[in-house]
C-alpha cells in the first residue's frame, strides 16, 4: 500500500481520536496551555530583565576631564584612539565652551558661583570625553588605556581626572548584579521549563494510559508500530497547536491592558516599569510564535511518541 | 498447520500455566479447547499470536516458529489470524464500520475494497443495520458479531475464539456458534475455547481437554466431559 494512503489514514484517525476523546483532549490542552503560558511568561520576564539591565548599563559611563592647557587636537587624537578600542561603544566630546555653558546652566540660580566665575575672567573648565563601554566589566581596561595615554603624553599632564576611579566600586557592583541576574534568569527558566515539561509529559502519558486496551487490540489485529502510534502523535501535535494558539491569543489582550506581565508583585512592577511587554510581544511576535507553537508541538509529539511505546507489543 | 512443541509457560518462576503441551492442528479443523478456569486455554491461544512468549518449547505456524519471527513477519502472521474475545475488544472510539475497516487497512487493502467488503461481512454476521453505531451503543451479542466480522474480514487462515459466548445469552450464543461453524465450513481453521457444555456438544468436532496446564484428553469427535 502506498505511503500517502497510509499517512492520510493515520492523520484521519488522529483527528477522529482527538475529537471523540473530547474529555481527554480537553484535559491535555488545559495542562499544556498552562505550561505554555508559564513558558511565555518566563520568556517575557527574561526580556524584561534584559531590557532593564541594558537600561542600567546605558546609564553608566566614564568621563575623562582634560586640563585647560590640553589642545583640542590632543583631545581629538585621544577620542579617535578610544573609538578604535573594541570595548568602546560610544565616545562623546564636550568642548571647554560647552562645559562652561553647561556649568552656567546648571548653576543659574546660584549667583555667588556665577559671580566667582565672572571674576576669574577666563574659562576654568577643561574639555571632556564621555566613554561608554559595551559591557560594564570593560571600564577597567578603558581606564588602564587612559593611564597609558597619560604616561605617553609628550606635553606633560593632559588628563585632569578620570571618574572611573571614583565610581569603580559602584560599577563593579553593577557588573556583579547584571551577571548574577542573567545567570539566575537562565537557571529559573530551565527549572520552570523542566517542571512544566514533566507535568505535560505525565498528563499525556495518563491520556494514553486510558487507551492502552485500544492499543492492545491494534497490536493483535496486526497494526504496524507507526499505524498504532501515528494517530496518538497527531493528537499530541494538535494539543500543542491548539494550546499554543490559545496562549498567543490570551497574551494579546493581557499584555495590552497590563504592560508588565511579570508583575507578580509590586516590586517587579517598579523594577521592570519601563519595559513595555506589549511592544515586545508585537515586535518579537514571529519569534514568540515559533517558540510557543514549537514547544507545544514538540512536547505533544514526543510525549505521545514515548507514552505509546510502553504499550506496543510487536 | 499449527504445532505446539513441548510448550511450557510460567510467570516469574511460579507454577506453569501451560505445561509441556504438544498439540498439532490441521488446516480446516474446528477444535474446541475446554477446561476449568485457569486450565491454560487462553494462554495457549495467546502463545499462537505471540502476545506472550513461551518459557520453553516452540509454537509453529506452518513452518515458522512464531516466536523467532521478525516484527514485520509477526505483523503479517497476526493479520492472518482472526481473534475474537469474551470481552469483544472493539475499538471504543471507532464505529462499527471503522472497527472493521481498521483491520483491513492494517492489512493494506485499498479504500475501494474496504467500502465493498465491510457491508458484505456485516451482512454475513447479521448486523448490517448497526454499521454507524459505536460499540457502547450495541448489546453484547451485537458487539461479538462485530468482533467476528472484524476477525474474518481479511479471510484469515485461522480464527481464534477465546470464550466468545462467555458474556452472551443462550440465543446469541447459538447464533455465534452457528456463525463460527459457517466460517469453518468456508475453510477457515477455528480454535474455540469455552466452558459451555452445550456449545461444545452442538459443534460436535474435535475436543481438546486441558487441566492444570496439561492436555488430558484429545477426542476427534468429542463431547464436553469435565
Amino acid at each position: 500500500m502506498n505511503k500517502w494512503t497510509n499517512t492520510k489514514r493515520v492523520a484521519r484517525y488522529g483527528l477522529i481520536g482527538f475529537i471523540r476523546n473530547g474529555f481527554v483532549s480537553f484535559s491535555a490542552i488545559l495542562v499544556m496551555t498552562i505550561t505554555l503560558f508559564v513558558i511565555a511568561n518566563i520568556l517575557l520576564s527574561h526580556a524584561a530583565l534584559n531590557s532593564t539591565l541594558q537600561q542600567l548599563v546605558n546609564q553608566v559611563d566614564v568621563t575623562v576631564y582634560f586640563t585647560t592647557e590640553t589642545s583640542e587636537g590632543e583631545v581629538s587624537d585621544i577620542k579617535r584612539a578610544l573609538e578604535a578600542l573594541p570595548e568602546v561603544a560610544l565616545v562623546s566630546y564636550t568642548s571647554r565652551e560647552q562645559a562652561l555653558m553647561d556649568f552656567r546652566e546648571r548653576h543659574k540660580a546660584d549667583q555667588l558661583i556665577l559671580q566667582g566665575l565672572d571674576e576669574l575672567g577666563e574659562n576654568p573648565l577643561g574639555a571632556s570625553l564621555s566613554v561608554r563601554a559595551k559591557e560594564t566589566s570593560q571600564y577597567e581596561s578603558i581606564a588602564k588605556f587612559l593611564d597609558t595615554v597619560e604616561i605617553n603624553s609628550t606635553s606633560g599632564v593632559i588628563i585632569e581626572k578620570v571618574n572611573f576611579h571614583q565610581n569603580k566600586a559602584a560599577i563593579d557592583r553593577l557588573t556583579d548584579i547584571i551577571a548574577t541576574s542573567r545567570e539566575n534568569s537562565i537557571a529559573r527558566f530551565l527549572l520552570f521549563a523542566l517542571a512544566t515539561l514533566v507535568i505535560v509529559f505525565i498528563t499525556i502519558r495518563f491520556a494514553i494510559y486510558t487507551a492502552r486496551e485500544e492499543i492492545g487490540v491494534m497490536n493483535i489485529v496486526g497494526a504496524s508500530r507507526w499505524y498504532v502510534r501515528g494517530p496518538f502523535v497527531i493528537a499530541g501535535a494538535l494539543y500543542g497547536v491548539i494550546s499554543g494558539l490559545i496562549v498567543l491569543m490570551l497574551l494579546y489582550p493581557i499584555l495590552l491592558f497590563r504592560p508588565v506581565l511579570v508583575g507578580l508583585d509590586a516590586t517587579s512592577e517598579i523594577l521592570f516599569g519601563d519595559f513595555d511587554a506589549f511592544q515586545y510581544f508585537t515586535d518579537s511576535f514571529p519569534l514568540l510564535f515559533l517558540t510557543i507553537m514549537g514547544t507545544g508541538i514538540v512536547l505533544g509529539v514526543l510525549s505521545s511518541f514515548f507514552a505509546v511505546r510502553r504499550y506496543l507489543n510487536v | 498447520m499449527i504445532y505446539y512443541d513441548k510448550v511450557t509457560k510460567q510467570y516469574n518462576g511460579g507454577a506453569p500455566v501451560v505445561h509441556e503441551v504438544t498439540l498439532g492442528i490441521e488446516p480446516g479443523e474446528f477444535v474446541s479447547i475446554v477446561g476449568h478456569s485457569g486450565a491454560g486455554k487462553t494462554t495457549l491461544l495467546k502463545l499462537l499470536f505471540a502476545e506472550i512468549k513461551p518459557t520453553e518449547g516452540s509454537v509453529y505456524f506452518g513452518s515458522n516458529d512464531v516466536h523467532t519471527l521478525s516484527s514485520n513477519e509477526l505483523l503479517k502472521l497476526r493479520r492472518n489470524i482472526g481473534t475474537v474475545f469474551q470481552d469483544f475488544r472493539l475499538l471504543p472510539t471507532k464505529n462499527v464500520y471503522e472497527n472493521i475497516a481498521f483491520a483491513m487497512e492494517v492489512a493494506g487493502h485499498s479504500d475501494d475494497d474496504i467500502q465493498a467488503d465491510v457491508p458484505h461481512v456485516l451482512d454475513l454476521v447479521g448486523i448490517s443495520d448497526k454499521i454507524w453505531s459505536f460499540p457502547r451503543e450495541l448489546s453484547g451479542g451485537e458487539q461479538q458479531r462485530v468482533a467476528i466480522a472484524r476477525a474474518i474480514v481479511n479471510q484469515p487462515d485461522v480464527l481464534i475464539a477465546d470464550e466468545p459466548t462467555g458474556n452472551l445469552d443462550p440465543i446469541n450464543t447459538h447464533d455465534v456458534v452457528e456463525i463460527l461453524k459457517k466460517i469453518n465450513d468456508l475453510g477457515t481453521t477455528v480454535l474455540l475455547t469455552t466452558h459451555n457444555r452445550s456449545v461444545v456438544d452442538s459443534v460436535g468436532r474435535r475436543v481438546v481437554t486441558m487441566d492444570q496446564g496439561r492436555v488430558i484428553r484429545d477426542d476427534a469427535h468429542g463431547k464436553y466431559t469435565l
